[in-house]
C-alpha cells in the first residue's frame, strides 16, 4: 500500500508560549518547534502497514518551523520519499490554506491511503485532515487508534475511539483520508546516529504549489493567557511541608481516614 | 427558517443521547436569546423518537430517520446534516467537540464553504457575525475570535456549558430527505468494548492519575504506592496509555473514562482539555505540576510547583503515618 504522512510543526508546549506585538498571534520566532504527536503516530501508523504489507510512505511537510529535522527523523525512521513544500512566509499558514498547499502536492503521488493527527493544538479555525480529505474528493473519518489492512482488498480497518475506552471498528474503502489519534504501538525512537546518516543520504523534494487566498470570515481579536477566577490554592514550601499539608487537607475532609 | 435560529446536532453515541446535547441545548439558549431566533435539535438515527422527549430543551426536535444512520459513518451523517443546514439556514450550528463532533464539524463547514471555530468555550451574537472565545494550544491560551460570515460550524468543548434543564415542549418534526441516504466508503462494522478484569476507576473514590510528567514506566511504581497508601486506584493521561504502560481502561478524559471521584491527585498532567473534560467533576483535585502555568491548575483546587517524582513518595509516606498515627490513637 502506498501511504502519503502529513508532518505537521506545532508549538511546544512545555516551553513559553509568546505572544506577538498585535497580540492576536503566536511570536513565531520565539517559539520551539516540535513535531505534531499525532502526527508522529500517523508516521508510526504508515511504517507499522508498510513493514506489514510492502508499498511505501511519502511524508509530505511545509516548510514551516524546525521542519528539516522532523523530516530527517522521518527519513531515518524507514520514510521513502519527503516531500517539503516551499513556503513564503514561514508563519504555519491556518488549516484551510495548508489543506489546499498538502492536497496540491498529495495529488502527484500514488497514495491510497493517507494518514495525518487528528488534531494539532494550534488550529482554531479548521481541522486540517477532514479538509484535506475534501481537497483531495477522498472519504474522511478521523479519532482513530490503529489501521489495519482490512478483510476486503482495497480496504482497511479503522478503530475509531469513543469515550469509555470503547472502539468503533470501521471498514474503509480506499483510497481514503484518515485522522489518527494513536498508532498501534508507540512512536519508534531512532538514534541520534541514524537521523545524521539520514541527513547525508536523504534529498527532500520541493514540489511546485499555488498558495490560495487567505480566509478573512474568522479574525483572532486577541490572544492571551487564561486569568482564571477558579485557580488552585498552591501550595507553597518544601516537599515534605506541602506532603504534610496536603494529608491534613485530606484528613480534614475525611477523605484519608 | 430563519437566519437568526441556531442548530444543535444531537449526539447518539451507542443508542444513547450523550450529555454534551444538553450542553449544547443550553448554549444555543443563550445564544438565541440575542438573536432572537429558536433553538433547533436535528437527531440523526434510525429511529430518533425515543430520544425526542429528552430535548425539550429546544423549540424544535428534527428527526431524520434513515437506516443509513443506524450506526454513526461520517458521510451519511453529514448528508443529512448538510440538508438541514441548507433548509434552515440558521446562524450557528453547535457540534460537541467529541469523536463523531471532530468529524462532522469539519467536513460539514467544508462541504457548505462556511466558517469552522474549534474549541469554542463561550459564544456570543455580534451584529451579523458571532464572538467566540476558544481554547488554543492545548488550553494554555485563549483567543477570542471574530466570526463574519453566517452560518458558521462551531465545536463546542465537552463541559464549556451547563446543561440545559427541560423546561419546554419542542416541536417534533420528523424530516423526510430528499432522497434515501447512501453509505459511503466508511462503515461501521461493530463496537469493541474494553477487555473486562481491570480496576473500574469510575468506581473508585480516590485517584492518583500521572501524565507524560512522571517520564518513565518505572516511574508508575511510586504512583502504585501512593494509591496504595490512600486506598485508591493508578489512572492516566493519554500519553501513558499510548506508550503502553497502562491499559485504556484507565485513561481519563474524552476518549477515556469519565469520573467522579472525592479526591483526583494529578502529577505530571498539562490539563488539555480533552484529559480535564474527563475529570473536572471530582470532588477535590489537587495538581503538582512543575510549570506553573500548567492549564491543570485552572481546573484543581489546590496546586504544588513541585516535582511530581518527589512529592509521590513524600506524600505516600507522610499517608501512611497519619494512617498510623491514627490507628494508634483510635
Ligand atoms: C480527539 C482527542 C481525544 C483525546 N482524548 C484524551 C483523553 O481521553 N485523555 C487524555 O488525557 N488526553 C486525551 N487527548 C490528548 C490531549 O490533547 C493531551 O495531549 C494529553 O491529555 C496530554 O497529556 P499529559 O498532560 O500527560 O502530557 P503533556 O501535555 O505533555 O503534559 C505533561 C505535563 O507534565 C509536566 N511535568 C513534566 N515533568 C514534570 C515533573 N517532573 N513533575 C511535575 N510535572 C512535570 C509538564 O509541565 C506538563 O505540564 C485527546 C486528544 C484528542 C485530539
Amino acid at each position: 500500500m502506498n501511504i502519503a504522512v502529513v508532518l505537521r510543526q506545532v508549538p511546544d508546549l512545555v516551553e513559553t508560549l509568546d505572544i506577538d506585538r498585535t497580540g492576536t498571534a503566536l511570536d513565531w520566532d520565539t517559539a520551539s518547534w516540535i513535531v505534531n504527536e499525532c502526527d508522529d503516530h500517523a508516521l508510526e501508523q504508515a511504517l507499522l502497514l508498510k513493514e506489514a504489507g510492502g508499498g511505501s510512505v511519502t511524508v509530505v511537510a511545509l516548510d514551516a518551523g524546525d521542519v528539516d529535522n522532523t523530516l530527517y527523523t522521518a527519513a531515518a525512521k524507514g520514510a521513502d520519499r519527503i516531500l517539503k513544500i516551499p513556503l513564503d512566509d514561514p508563519t504555519p499558514p491556518a488549516p484551510r490554506a495548508a489543506a489546499a498547499l498538502l492536497a496540491q502536492a498529495i495529488r502527484t503521488l500514488d497514495a491510497e491511503l493517507v494518514l495525518v493527527g487528528v488534531q494539532a493544538h494550534n488550529e482554531l479555525d479548521g481541522v486540517l485532515p477532514p479538509l484535506l480529505a475534501a481537497g483531495l474528493e477522498r472519504p474522511y473519518v478521523g479519532v482513530i487508534r490503529g489501521v489495519q489492512p482490512g478483510a476486503e482488498p482495497g480496504t482497511v480497518t479503522a478503530c475509531k475511539e469513543f469515550p469509555g475506552a470503547v472502539m468503533a471498528r470501521m471498514q474503509v474503502r480506499l483510497p481514503a483520508v484518515l485522522g489518527i489519534l494513536g498508532a498501534e504501538q508507540p512512536p519508534r525512537y531512532v538514534p541520534v546516529s541514524r537521523i545524521r546518516a539520514a541527513m547525508k543520504a536523504t534529498q527532500f523534494e520541493e514540489p511546485e504549489v499555488t498558495v490560495p487566498a487567505r480566509d478573512a470570515r474568522v479574525t483572532v481579536r486577541r490572544l492571551y493567557a487564561p486569568a482564571s477566577a477558579a485557580r488552585a490554592e498552591i501550595l507553597s514550601g518544601s516537599v515534605s511541608d506541602v506532603a504534610a499539608r496536603l494529608v491534613t487537607i485530606l484528613a480534614e475532609r475525611g477523605i484519608l481516614k | 427558517m430563519s437566519a437568526s435560529d441556531v442548530l444543535v446536532l444531537a449526539e447518539i453515541q451507542r443508542g444513547m443521547l450523550a450529555d454534551i446535547t444538553l450542553e449544547l441545548l443550553a448554549a444555543a439558549r443563550q445564544l438565541t436569546a440575542a438573536t432572537g431566533g429558536s433553538v433547533l435539535c436535528a437527531v440523526l438515527s434510525d429511529d430518533g423518537q425515543s430520544h425526542a422527549s429528552a430535548l425539550a430543551a429546544a423549540d424544535r426536535v428534527l428527526l431524520v430517520n434513515d437506516p443509513q444512520l443506524a450506526a454513526y459513518a461520517p458521510e451519511p451523517y453529514v448528508a443529512a446534516l448538510c440538508e438541514i443546514v441548507r433548509a434552515e439556514q440558521p446562524c450557528a450550528v453547535l457540534i460537541g467537540g467529541t469523536s463523531i463532533g471532530w468529524d462532522v464539524a469539519p467536513l460539514l463547514a467544508s462541504r457548505l464553504d462556511i466558517p469552522l471555530v474549534t474549541g469554542c468555550r463561550a459564544i456570543q451574537a455580534e451584529g451579523e457575525g458571532l464572538a467566540v472565545t476558544t481554547a488554543f494550544c492545548g488550553g494554555k491560551l485563549l483567543a477570542d475570535v471574530q466570526v463574519t460570515a453566517r452560518p458558521a460550524v462551531l465545536m463546542v468543548l465537552p463541559g464549556s456549558c451547563r446543561a440545559a434543564a427541560a423546561p419546554g415542549r419542542a416541536q417534533i418534526e420528523v424530516r423526510t430527505l430528499a432522497a434515501p441516504l447512501e453509505s459511503g466508503a466508511v462503515r461501521f462494522q461493530e463496537w469493541v468494548l474494553p477487555a473486562a478484569g481491570d480496576v473500574d476507576i469510575t468506581q473508585q473514590d480516590i485517584l492518583v492519575a500521572v501524565g507524560r510528567g512522571i517520564q518513565q514506566q518505572d516511574n508508575l511504581a511510586l504512583a502504585e504506592e501512593l494509591a496504595t497508601a490512600l486506598g485508591g486506584a493508578v489512572c492516566a493521561s493519554r500519553p501513558v496509555v499510548d506508550q503502553g504502560w497502562l491499559p485504556a481502561t484507565r485513561q481519563v478524559g474524552k476518549s477515556g473514562m469519565t469520573v467522579r471521584p472525592k479526591l483526583y491527585l494529578a502529577f505530571g498532567i498539562s490539563g488539555a482539555p480533552e484529559h480535564v473534560e474527563g475529570m473536572q467533576s471530582a470532588e477535590l483535585i489537587v495538581a503538582v505540576n512543575t510549570d506553573p502555568k500548567a492549564p491543570i491548575f485552572d481546573a484543581a483546587h489546590y496546586g504544588a510547583e513541585l516535582d511530581a517524582l518527589d512529592l509521590l513518595p513524600a506524600l505516600a509516606e507522610a499517608a501512611t503515618a497519619r494512617k498510623g498515627e491514627a490507628s494508634q490513637s483510635a
